[in-house]
């Protein structure tokens, strides 16, 4: 009798992963799974050091000669600079309560995505150059692997360009964590280490770059920036009958207005940039756009505390030279971060300007006392508390809506309610997430930090799949097929992260919403919202 | 048939061995996670997998419909499809099936004669591994449009930034190709 093979033995896969420990597991730099570098022109132009063309799949990545010893005086100096990051690396006890609770690790399943590991990425060689337990143990034969140390090596600096780039800053491990550690502030000083040998990603450095040099990531100028606002304008009148005649670089206005770029760039956040056009123009707002602080992201928060220093400082200081009284900040993600946890520090307080005062209602917002800088969404919420904002919430009824909290604001600055408020107040249909998977527990985009770039798409689409499949529990139980939030990388990864996972489902900003329930003195009967789609019994919307 | 009745009856065991096998494909601290988180919000891929697997069997024990048994799998694959795996490793779980059943009814299949009624059911299998691997292809050919269209999309704002694209008016309305 002929000896059939058996199933198993015909596909000879060998599904098992080996069973190494995870010093001795190499990362995985292959195309499609790493970020493109930085060009030498960015890095020359922000005084970068090594700039050079050179590709993650090269065996040499050109360090400069003294590399070792530069990542080594590198992290002392942090180390001294930063108590917090001699805590976080001296503290963790490896309880791997952040474990599964990174997006990435959930959606990869790569161990070396929880957070724990990625922290040891770095803490095995602190453990090793700068405890006295690492120096005694590795004066034993395996006692170095026994203290969880080792020596730093050029293969492990390609392991941290992988791993330290997987992470988008979300702080939801930071949640978990019964110590407080940050593994945020740890992939940042990752980063910077990186930095110091010239190692860095295109998507990151060519926005740095394009804001130190015109005030915007994408590089806009201010001609420009301007045609492109008086373009959503003249969008706006077509839909509305409303003539809005923005004003830029205004001296005397009282609230200088800023917000990310992105929005004035790629769909959908453009409509969101209408929607902030359509309410300033509602509460009659003295207010000015700075064609030189045109962005409200700062890729410097992904490069090095003192670049993130030098792009906020331009907002700043556009502040002061126009002689505003305090800024108003639109939907954006790490802008808050920035604002929130840095500034202060950095270049504040911002005495030259003065405490922020709705103009319209008279709230003191004193929460930004010292930033001088306030959160749209709080600033929408307390006009509609003082009921000064005219809505017909039934424009948004084709709508079934959820709120995405984005990381920054949610995790950063507790902002859970006022965006909820908002969007109660100019939609009828809103349902919340679950739980556990909102407000501080909130899931990333998974392309955060400097992420939101195309060659790395599994990974994105990897990182986004805990938060999507919140969505699609949503989507297929309340019918949602809008979904909310108020940062300019959601609103730009989104789209086809839920394309992908939950066909359907379409992105919204916030004052998106309230531009289309606005109800404008002297308008005429809107037809279209402010995509140009029919209003009403829209085809395909609707849930009948 | 009796083959089905059987599969019926140890469904719950095939699924977990099933599932057990798609575990196995992860490294070992993944491998515990998946199978012992049961909050389908903080474990969606082990969530899904249970889910999907269940009702993959399901399917192929009743019908199998195409359709409805593409709608069980593709969840399965489309998280596979952008995990590590190359495109074997991808599908191959589908395949594992033969072998969890013929373990686990090894008994039954020599006692009540049923050679005949497994390798039809294999050859099920066989079409689950194909339906796998078009899901699979799907999937990654979703992936490369997203990429390509981001880069077309740049090419393109970079053009009218440029000042290189100009609208072509309306063409008057008298230059139809009759009037050639």
């Amino acid at each position: 009798m002929v000896d059939v093979p058996k199933p198993e033995e015909l596909i000879k896969v060998d599904n098992k992963p080996p069973a190494k420990g995870w010093m001795d597991v190499p990362p995985d730099i292959s195309a499609g799974k790493y970020p493109y570098p930085a060009q030498p022109k960015s890095l020359k132009y922000l005084d970068l050091p090594n700039p050079r063309d050179w590709s993650p799949l090269d065996d040499d990545w050109q360090l400069p000669e003294n590399w070792k010893e530069i990542v080594h005086e590198g992290l002392k100096e942090r180390l001294d600079k930063y108590r917090s990051l001699k805590v976080f690396m001296d503290t963790c006890v490896r309880c791997g309560a952040c474990a599964d609770k990174c997006h990435f690790y959930i959606g990869s399943g790569d161990p070396k995505n929880m957070p724990v590991l990625r922290a040891e990425l770095l803490r095995s060689i602190y453990r090793n150059d700068f405890t006295a337990a690492g120096k005694i143990m590795s004066l034993f034969p395996g006692g170095k692997r026994l203290a969880g140390a080792r020596t730093l090596t050029k293969d492990i600096i390609k392991e941290w360009f992988s791993y330290f780039y997987q992470c988008s800053e979300c702080r939801r491990c930071s949640v978990f964590c019964p110590y407080g550690i940050d593994t945020a502030e740890i992939t940042m000083m990752g980063r910077e280490l990186l930095n110091l040998l010239g190692i860095n990603i295109h998507w990151i450095k060519d926005p740095v770059s394009n804001c130190f040099r015109t005030g915007n990531h994408l590089g806009i100028q201010p001609q420009n920036f301007k045609e492109i606002v008086e373009f959503f304008c003249e969008d706006i009148e077509e839909i509305t009958g409303v003539t809005i005649n923005p004003s830029f670089n205004r001296k005397g206005a009282e609230i200088l207005f800023i917000t990310p770029s992105g929005d004035a760039f790629a769909d959908p956040g453009t409509y969101t940039f209408m929607g902030y056009l359509l309410l300033f123009e509602h509460i009659g707002l003295d207010y000015t756009f700075s064609t030189y602080a045109s962005e409200g992201g700062n890729f410097g928060l992904f490069t090095s505390a003192e670049m993130m220093k030098r792009l906020n400082s331009k907002m700043y200081a556009e502040a002061s030279r126009l002689g505003v009284k305090w800024i108003l900040g639109g939907e954006c993600g790490h802008m808050w971060r920035v604002i929130n946890q840095y500034m202060d520090t950095m270049n504040g307080p911002a005495d030259f300007l003065e405490m922020p005062v709705s103009p319209i209602t008279g709230t003191k917002f004193e929460n930004a006392a010292s930033t001088k800088m306030v959160h749209i969404a709080e600033f929408t919420a307390d006009l509609i508390r003082h009921n000064k904002l005219k809505l017909d919430p039934s424009r948004n009824d084709h709508l079934v809506v959820t709120y995405h909290d984005s990381c920054n604001p949610a995790r950063a600055m507790g902002l859970f309610e006022e965006p909820r408020y908002v969007i109660n107040n100019v939609c009828n249909n809103f349902y919340e997430m679950p739980e556990s998977t909102i407000k501080e527990n909130t899931f990333c985009c998974g392309s955060g930090s400097g992420l939101n770039t195309e060659e790395i798409m599994e990974t994105r689409l990897q990182g986004g799949l805990p938060r999507a499949n919140a969505v699609k529990h949503v989507h297929d139980k309340n019918g949602v097929n809008m979904l909310s939030c108020v940062c300019a990388i959601d609103r730009a990864v989104f789209p086809p992260l839920m394309d992908y996972w939950v066909p359907g489902v379409d992105v919204t900003g916030v004052h998106e919403l309230v531009g289309n329930a606005l109800v404008m003195e002297g308008e005429i009967e809107r037809t279209t919202n402010l995509r140009f789609e029919p209003l009403g019994d829209t085809e395909g919307d609707s849930d009948e | 048939m009796l083959l089905n009745k059987l599969l019926e009856h140890k469904k719950k065991e095939i699924v977990k061995k099933w599932f057990e096998i798609i575990a196995s494909t992860y490294p070992n601290d993944t491998a515990g996670f998946l199978k012992k988180e049961k909050d389908s919000f903080a474990n969606p891929v082990g969530s899904t997998n249970i889910q999907g697997l269940g009702a993959v069997l399901d399917e192929l024990i009743n019908g199998p419909d195409r359709e409805t048994i593409t709608s069980f799998l593709d969840p399965i694959i489309r998280i596979r499809a952008v995990q590590k795996f190359t495109p074997s490793e991808a599908v191959s779980f589908t395949i594992s099936l033969k072998k969890i059943i013929r373990d686990t009814l090894a008994r039954e299949i020599v006692e009540q004669n049923l050679e005949k009624d497994i390798l039809e059911f294999e050859s099920k299998i066989d079409d689950l591994c194909l339906i796998a691997f078009d899901i699979f292809m799907g999937c990654r050919e979703q992936i490369y449009k997203y990429k390509a269209n981001h880069v077309k999309d740049r090419t393109l704002k970079l053009l009218q930034k440029a000042d290189l694209l100009c609208e072509v008016p309306d063409m008057d309305s008298d230059i139809t190709p009759r009037n050639f």
